[in-house]
Formats: C-alpha cells, structure tokens, sequence
C-alpha cells in the first residue's frame, strides 16, 4: 500500500526534478547536443523576455475579466435554479449542463464555426439589428473567446455552486422570510455568504485554467493567424519555443515561471477572499 | 420543542408551540406560510419574481444548448446548404452521407482516431481509478512513517499546473521511449493527486476500520481486505474518478500534440484539429467533415454522462466540500 502512494507520487517528483535540471542546461537543438550547465540564465532571459511577458499580460487582463464575470453568471444561475421547484430545477440542469457534455475542442469548433461570417447565424443576426461584428478582429478575439469559456463553464460552475446551496439549512429561508426578507434579499444576504467556499474553489480552478489558456487561442489561430500570434498565450509561448524553436530549456524555464506566477495569483486570490471573509 | 422554548417567549399552547418554531417573531402573519417549503412558496406568493426566474433560466437554457443544436443541424445538411440555408434550421437531409465521407476520408482514419481516443480514454481511466483507490485507501486506513509528508507532497502538487509539466515530461518521455507512443498517453494518466486525494476522503467516511479489524481477525490478508472489502464500499468514489478522468482524457489536446507525432496515434480531437487548421489552406473544403466529425466525438460524452450522472453529480459535491 506503501508502493502505491510512492507510485503516485514518483512521477510528480520525478517531473520536478527534470524540470530543475533540465533548465539549467543549454541544449542546442540539432545535431549533437552540448549540454551545458549554464544557471539560471534561462530564468534570467525568461523573465527579461518581452514576447513572453506581453502575452502573460495578455492573459492576465482577460482573466482579470473572465473570471469574475463566469463566477458571477454562475452564482446567478445556481440561485435562479434553487429557487425554483425541485422538479423544474432538475429538467434545467440537465440543459444546463449540455456544454459541460460537449468536449472542448468540439465546442472551440462549435463557436469558431457560429462565429465565421461565411456559415455561422451569429453575423446575419447582427446584422439585422444593424451591427457588423467580425468576431475574429483583433479587437473582438478575447470577447469571442471569452464567451466560449463562459458558455463552456458555468454549466459545471453551476453543479458546484448549487449543490453547495442544497447543503444551506432551508429553516433559515424560512425564518428570513417571516422576518420579512424579500427573496432578492435571502439571496444575497443567506444564499452568497453560504456558498463562498465553492466559489472561492472554482474561482481558484478557473484562474488556473485561464492563465495555462491553449487549445481554444490554437484553435482560433488556424483561422485567423493574423489576428492570433504564435506568442499569444504564455502556454503558446512555450509550446513554440519547444517545438517550433527547439530550445526545450528555455521552454522548461519559462514553463516554471508560468507555474510561478500562477502559483502567486492563486495565492493572492485565495487570502483576498479570505480577508472579506473575516 | 426545547428549541423553541429557548427561540420564542415561553409559548403556552400547542398550537401556539407549532407556530413559533415556523415564525418566532410575527406570530400573527397568516397561516399560509406554515407547510410551505421554500419553492411552492415562491411559486405561491410572489408571482412577478417567479416569472423572473423561469424567464432568465430559459434565456440561459437557450444560450446553453444553442450551440450544441447549431451541431446537429450543421451535421445534416451537404455542404453546399451549409452556405446556403438558414444556420439554425434543417435542410436536405444528408447526415448519412456525412457519415460516410467521414469514415471513408483519408482511407477510414478518423476511425482510427476514434479507436485511439477510445483506447486511451479506457485504459487510462481504468488504471488511474485502480491506481488512485488503492493510494487513497493505503493513506485512509494505515498509518506509516512519512504519512503526513506523502499527503503534504499529494495536496501541494495539486497546485503545479499541467503547463509545467508538460516540457519536462516531454523530455522525460523521451528518454525512457514512451514518446511517439500509445504509452504516453495511458501511463501518465495513472497517476493523480487530486484523485487520490478524493479517494482518500471517501475511504475516511465510507470504510469503518472495524470492518477492517474484523476482517483480520477472521484471517483476511492485507490484499483480500482490499480488493473484496474495501473497493466494493468504494464503488461510488471509482465510478467518480473513472468518469472525471475519462472526460480530461476524450477533450485532451496539448498533452497528445506534445507527446505524439504520427497521425495514426492521434486521439479524435487532434486529429479534428489538424482538418479544422488544414480547411483553410487546401482545396479541400473539410468544414463539413470536421462538423460531422465533431458531433460523432461528442456522442460518447454525452452517453457516459447520462448514463452516469448520478456518480459525477455527487462526486463534484465531493470535491467541492474539500
């Protein structure tokens, strides 16, 4: 039984381990391999390196954005569907959950394809209420993706949030009401307070999420290169430096840094909302 | 009614008991609120509000599977009306031929593909909730030296994210041969922290410890405990993690495009990709392949998830009680 909690932690240790090493070396790529051990140079230059750092500024203004906004829609519709009837609740959250089913490649897919002015409704629609909207501008790309991330969270958000609402004792709606709460007022006074913890959680799961960002910019990036840079997200940056560039150091040294900082930012998210708390 | 002695000024009558524990100050408000529970309620008072609600929850229904109807009409139609028709509606009806195009590109690969995602998705889950029960377990019900270190090893890694894992492992991969191999997708997955952190929780409140001494006592071996005793009353957390981790491995995408390079291993979802980035710079039109393509990847989702809500819906509780 030992073994078995050896095992599973082995490679995460292992994987660590690599990590520190192999960042302190400099492989050249091609050809035979001159390994050398050269510091923390590759940290030096990471962390002085312009495109790495534009495009975790990047990410890090939307998931400033992005985050709140799906813990708020969340939490918006966890109490819409707890307040109404057990029976209704349950046929919603099965349509709720719909996008929760559809894999994330599918939905990236889905939504490039709703979004594209050639066979997607979305443009046609606005159109008609007289808005010319391309989806794929430099300008619009975070919003698109932004509502892709939304559209694919709050359905799993939900489930978090909802089943934290169902464990609040429901005597207390009652007495709040006799007092004369209005619902608006149980809301936001009984049912938020009650579920902080989930929402600190899946706050937590989707500022680590966001800032590793890398399928759904890739995915846009084959439709509109010229928009969606290679260097567009932290997780692209080192992607392309390891298999594009080939420098795999540098990649692995960027990769800590990016763990780093996402590190911090939980950190900082986590004893903020500690402190409103108390 | 000791607790409503201590809420409400000493009640006299019954009558009077029963309707202080339900409203302990307005002891005059009519008696429509006494058996009402907290949705009919709603429904029965405040009529404007409960519009409100059904009308934002519909709104969001609406925005939830809009998208996903888009697929399923898109997946229908040839692709000339895909152009041409009203987006949200049928045209010719023509998902069978879809269907064959798509099975029969490229000589049948995304057949492969599927096979591939299928593979990886089973033999990964499997492993991993063998893997992470029994870890989970041996950290529940024994007590050894460095237990405390382990569990602190185990939570502190939930925070490194996959992103850091990624290059190293790649090189590690590499060096051991597993890269460009099924391997690398199916041995990596075996080993969670997170799930062996949610196995651990269960087996505290699910395994009593006397069943466990009784067990011995009777002559059981460590083993026997385990795997006719233990898993049995652990079902529920390994349909859990089963399900959880084959939803992470069927929408995999970095891990399969660092780790694997000949087309024939891809898992369906890099290899929708590689159509998807191909359509736009070949004279192939793929869109509708790749549409096609995306609702046949999603089918197997959907039906796992049906099937076994039951187990996701109280293993997200699970992780959310944490």
């Amino acid at each position: 039984m030992i073994g078995f909690a050896v095992f599973t932690l082995l490679p995460v240790v292992v994987g660590l381990a690599q990590s520190l090493y192999t960042s302190k070396t400099t492989g050249l790529g091609f050809g035979a391999a001159t390994v050398s051990f050269s510091g923390f140079d590759n940290f030096a230059r990471g962390l002085s390196d312009p495109v790495f750092w534009d495009s975790m500024l990047r990410v890090s203004i939307y998931a400033v954005v992005i985050v709140p906004v799906t813990q708020v829609v969340s939490l918006l519709l966890a109490l819409l569907i707890d307040a109404v009837q057990r029976r209704v609740a349950n046929k919603f959250r099965l349509i709720l959950l719909v996008p929760y089913m559809i894999p994330g490649i599918v939905a990236t897919m889905i939504w490039i394809y709703l979004y594209s002015p050639v066979v997607g409704p979305l443009t046609p629609i606005l159109n008609f209420f007289g808005l010319d909207v391309n989806f794929f501008s430099g300008s619009m790309i975070w919003v698109s993706i932004g509502n892709l991330a939304l559209w694919g969270a709050i359905g799993f958000n939900m489930l978090i949030l909802y089943g934290a609402l169902q464990a609040v004792p429901r005597e207390i709606f009652d007495a709040a009401r006799v007092d004369g709460a209005s619902e608006f007022r149980i809301a936001m006074s009984i049912k938020v307070p009650y579920v902080q913890t989930s929402l600190v959680l899946t706050g937590l799961l989707s500022i680590i999420g966001t800032l590793q960002i890398f399928a759904e910019p890739t995915l846009f990036r084959s439709i509109s290169p010229e928009t969606i840079t290679k260097d567009f997200t932290p997780s692209m940056v080192i992607f392309n430096q390891a298999f594009q560039v080939g420098n795999l150091n540098y990649a692995a040294a960027q990769s800590i840094i990016l763990a780093a900082v996402v590190g911090v930012a939980s950190v900082i998210i986590y004893r903020l909302t500690k402190k409103v708390d108390s | 009614m000791t607790l409503t002695s201590l809420t409400a000024d000493s009640p006299r009558t019954e009558e009077e008991v029963q309707k202080s524990a339900l409203k302990p100050r307005r002891r005059n408000r009519p008696k429509k609120f006494r058996d009402g529970d907290d949705s009919s309620e709603l429904s029965g008072k405040r009529g404007g509000s409960r519009i409100v609600v059904i009308i934002g929850l519909v709104l969001f229904a609406l925005y939830s599977i809009g998208p996903a109807w888009w697929l399923v009409v898109s997946s229908t139609k040839t692709k000339e009306d895909l152009y041409t028709t009203d987006a949200m509606w049928f045209a010719n009806f023509s998902l069978f031929d879809n269907l064959a195009s798509l099975f029969t590109y490229q000589d049948g690969i995304f057949g492969v593909w599927l096979w591939n995602s299928t593979l990886y998705a089973f033999a990964g889950s499997i492993g991993h909730t063998l893997v992470s029960l029994a870890a989970g377990y041996g950290l529940a019900m024994y007590s050894f030296r460095g237990k405390g270190t382990t569990m602190g090893f185990i939570i502190g890694s939930f925070l490194i994210p996959g992103a850091l894992l990624t290059i190293p492992s790649y090189l590690l991969f590499v060096q051991m041969g597993l890269y460009d191999t099924i391997w690398a997708m199916i041995i990596p997955a075996f080993f969670s922290p997170f799930a062996v952190y949610l196995a651990k929780i269960y087996a505290e409140g699910a395994v009593p410890s006397e069943l466990l001494e009784a067990a011995r006592i009777d002559g059981a071996g460590e083993y026997r405990i385990f795997f006719q005793i233990a898993s049995r009353l652990m079902t529920t957390a390994g349909a859990t993690i089963f399900l959880l981790h084959f939803v992470g491995s069927w929408n995999a995408f970095f891990g399969p495009m660092v780790f694997l390079r000949g087309d024939d291993k891809w898992p369906v979802m890099l290899g929708l990709y590689s159509w998807l980035q191909r359509g736009t710079d070949s004279t192939v039109d793929l869109t509708g392949l790749v549409i096609t393509g995306s609702l046949v990847a999603t089918i197997p989702m959907v039906v796992l998830m049906v099937a076994m809500q039951r187990y996701w819906r109280s293993g997200v509780a699970m992780g959310s009680l944490k």
